[in-house]
């Protein structure tokens, strides 16, 4: 078994030609990586320059991106960040002639762990080990790191009870937001009665603010789908689905790929390795529902029905797809499988806390200065995700709160930041660990516009079919609306807490169960903003219209008339090189006066 | 001959019933729509009631019952992109070409659409005009990388400057 310590990209790979490897998960190729990746191969064949230029998945660095990662034997790796098509010509030609790389450009040094920034220092990676570092699209990368090995150490020295054993002792937890223990969950489904059993990956990642199952699925599909044949033979499973969001294209173009490498290599199919265990896994592209997030109206929509979820019991381990003896679990438990089969419980046991093992990835994002896509030891504390790997809030503001778990999830305050990242801790506060979307919050948010941005989300998301939820989500979005257009009135605080109870007791799935969390944690931690809105008529985050006013502040103004030219409602007046002046009877508050002002001069009054 | 590309699509999935929502899928794709003639066929061939397809097709978002515009605009409204101004962008696309989110413009030069998350958060806000990322848009640049679409296929090539 290979050395895997806690440190795993430190390890050192034997590299022969120097590989240049280019970021091309959805992120970076929104931020351009396609023209980096198609300059360099055009720059580096007509120039004859002997290098292998490559393409991998996410590297994680989102605030960095496009990223190229140059790996040679001598220098090691270094990672490059905010590289574009213009900048990499004379990028290669520096290194190709010195070995060396403008500073500026460097984000890791050739350790990672020496990198500068920190973003890598405190990570832990597991799942994410081969995201960004091997080319997706290709399974021999794959197998030269361990790939497929879990896979055949299973089937050829292990019984299903052995695998299921195997991974309780790991003491992995369902990674898709309930953190139910997996192990468990796979000897239930091999229990059930029945023949004719499925296995079902849930990629159908619908939180926003959530990335983690798309960088997953786009970088190392191949984990996925070697996770997915171990608890396959384990439960005892002939034929399996993905069940991937439509809103990811790449990720489905990776995995079908995927899939046809598995199966031509023989670890997918009739016959597995030649044994007499067989397996098939097909793709089923969601057609945008939230819901079916939750896994029994998830199961309706792979028959081809409305996704509506259903009362449990019984449990899809004992009547699920076709109601036959399902298991789902989410894309990141999978991608654990590999490593827990591989390395042993016991080392995956000795990451994370007592009731919490492993680690879990979250997608960082919001007011922060270095996002990305993070794994860390579960036992960390969210101060240490928030400031010393996400290097604290951006442009100086102060931290407000951090969302987690999405839509069904809650807003943890400044007070909380101490709590440590497990199951238990994270349900304490209100929130929920849930698939891992990690937003961070600064002063200028409102926390009253949060809860309502979010019962707006449910609200529409809701299935429509219990009442609780469909009524009482639409009546809570009532009170949030008219809080936040200062027409809150007495008692609209005790009607949201007591619609929200009864949302959450009354409703059938977890969407309705969950809907007022997001209500629930603001009022908790944050009532004085709502106060603020229904007794002061003010919106101390700045955000809703109609309790703010745009003005400009004179010391500041220098009259060049830019936000006087563009503003679309001609609000603003005022002679060149003077200060001007917004109407407020005319400003219709859509901020373009701040957004184009070079000078500061425009504020909020709050 | 319109059948015969619906009988194409039933055939790739075995006629299977259960298959109903990727054949609805591959036949927007084809259309970018889901015809109502089409729809028909589907019913009687796969021997599933027309209102059960309708049932399908008004509750998952991705499915249009109409035509959309010759371009896409797609705004991302995840929780990232919606703090970081989304919302505030898409009233003013909404003002300026008078449509509703999800709606498209009479000209029907292009559909805007909402997604709830494209899941690169990093860069937000988002904006997908037909299928080309724009990161880190401001109200600004969206209503003037919109502007600079016309009634032809567009090339996409404007540049925005990137968010972080």
């Amino acid at each position: 078994m290979p050395e895997k310590q806690k440190g795993v990209l430190l390890r050192k790979d034997s590299v022969k030609t120097t590989k240049l490897k280019v970021g091309l998960g959805a992120c970076g190729i929104a931020a351009g990586a396609n023209e980096v990746y198609n300059e360099l191969v055009r720059y580096v064949s007509t120039k004859k320059i002997p290098v292998m230029v490559e393409k991998t998945g996410c590297i994680g660095m989102c605030h960095n991106e496009p990223l190229v990662e140059i790996e040679s034997e001598k220098e090691g790796r270094i990672l490059l960040g905010n590289i574009t098509q213009k900048n990499i010509d004379t990028i290669i030609d520096e290194y190709m002639e010195k070995q060396t790389v403008n500073p500026k450009y460097i984000v890791a040094g050739s350790d990672y762990i020496t990198e500068h920034d920190g973003f890598f220092k405190k990570q832990v990676r597991i799942v994410l080990d081969n995201c960004g570092r091997i080319n997706p699209e290709s399974i021999d990368e794959y197998i030269e790191m361990n790939g497929y090995k879990a896979l055949h150490h299973a089937i050829k020295n292990m019984t299903p009870d052995d695998i299921i054993d195997e991974v309780k002792k790991s003491g992995l937890r369902g990674r898709g937001g309930a953190g139910f223990h997996t192990g468990s969950k796979w000897n239930f489904t091999k229990q059930a009665p029945g023949d004719e059993k499925y296995l079902i990956c849930n990629a159908d990642e619908g939180d926003p603010g959530a990335f983690m199952d798309r960088s997953t699925l786009e970088g190392d599909p191949h984990a996925i789908i070697e996770g997915m044949t171990i608890a396959a033979f384990a439960v005892g499973a002939k034929l399996g689905y993905i069940y991937v969001r439509a809103e990811y294209p790449l990720a489905v173009k990776r995995l079908e790929i995927a899939l046809d490498q598995a199966r031509e290599h023989g670890f997918l199919g009739s016959n597995i390795l030649k044994t007499s265990f067989s397996f098939d896994i097909r793709i089923k592209e969601g057609a945008g529902a939230f819901v079916c997030g939750e896994e029994t109206a998830l199961l309706a929509s792979l028959e081809g029905r409305r996704g509506l979820p259903r009362i449990r019991p019984p449990f899809p381990a004992t009547s699920g797809l076709w109601d036959k003896p399902t298991n789902i679990n989410n894309v990141e438990t999978y991608a654990n499988i590999p490593r827990i089969i591989l390395n042993g419980s016991e080392w995956y046991s000795s990451h994370g806390t007592e009731h919490s093992k492993g680690t879990k990835v979250f997608a960082l994002a919001g007011k922060i200065n270095k996002g990305g896509l993070i794994e860390v030891p579960m036992g960390i504390t969210l101060r240490e995700i928030v400031y010393d790997i996400g290097g604290g809030i951006k442009s100086g503001k102060r931290f407000k709160a951090v969302q987690m778990g999405g839509p069904s999830g809650g807003c943890i305050p400044e007070s909380l930041l101490d709590t440590v990242i497990d199951y238990d801790s994270v349900t304490r506060t209100g929130a929920i660990m849930g698939s891992g979307g990690m937003v961070v919050m600064d002063e200028d948010t409102c926390m009253v516009e949060v809860a309502r941005f979010f019962l707006d989300f449910t609200q529409q998301e809701s299935c429509g079919k219990c009442t609780f939820c469909r009524i009482g989500t639409k009546r809570m979005l009532e009170i949030l609306e008219r809080i936040t257009r200062g027409e809150g009135v007495k008692n609209d605080i005790e009607h949201l807490e007591q619609l929200a109870l009864g949302v959450k007791s009354g409703s059938l799935c977890g969407l309705g169960q969950t809907a007022p969390n997001p209500v629930l944690t603001t009022l908790k931690y944050f009532r004085e903003e709502y106060e603020a809105h229904i007794n002061e008529r003010r919106c101390p985050g700045g955000q809703c219209k109609n309790l703010i006013s745009y003005i400009i502040i004179p010391d500041n103004c220098v009259g060049c008339g830019v936000c006087l030219k563009n503003c679309p409602v001609n609000a603003i007046s005022g002679e060149k090189k003077e200060p001007h002046i917004i109407n407020q009877d005319i400003c219709t508050k859509c901020g373009i006066c701040m957004d184009s002002c070079k000078f500061d001069a425009v504020d909020i009054k709050r | 001959m319109k059948d015969e590309r619906i009988m194409k699509i039933i055939g790739r999935y075995e006629a299977d019933a259960g298959m109903l929502i990727p054949m609805m899928q591959d036949l927007q794709a084809e259309n970018g729509y889901l015809p109502p003639e089409q729809l028909r066929v589907l019913s009687k061939k796969l021997k599933v009631p027309l209102s059960r397809i309708y049932h399908v097709a008004t509750f998952y978002s991705s499915f249009r019952l109409a035509p959309k515009g010759q371009h896409e605009v797609t705004l991302c409204m995840g929780t990232v992109c919606y703090l970081k101004g989304a919302g505030k962008i898409s009233e003013a696309i909404c003002e300026e070409y008078s449509i509703e989110p999800g709606g498209t413009t009479s000209d029907r030069l292009f559909t805007l659409q909402a997604v709830n998350c494209v899941g690169a958060c990093a860069l937000a806000p988002v904006m997908i005009v037909d299928g080309k990322y724009f990161d880190g848009v401001s109200t600004e640049s969206a209503l003037k990388i919109i502007s600079g679409l016309s009634l032809e296929p567009a090339t996409g090539t404007a540049e925005v400057e990137a968010g972080g």
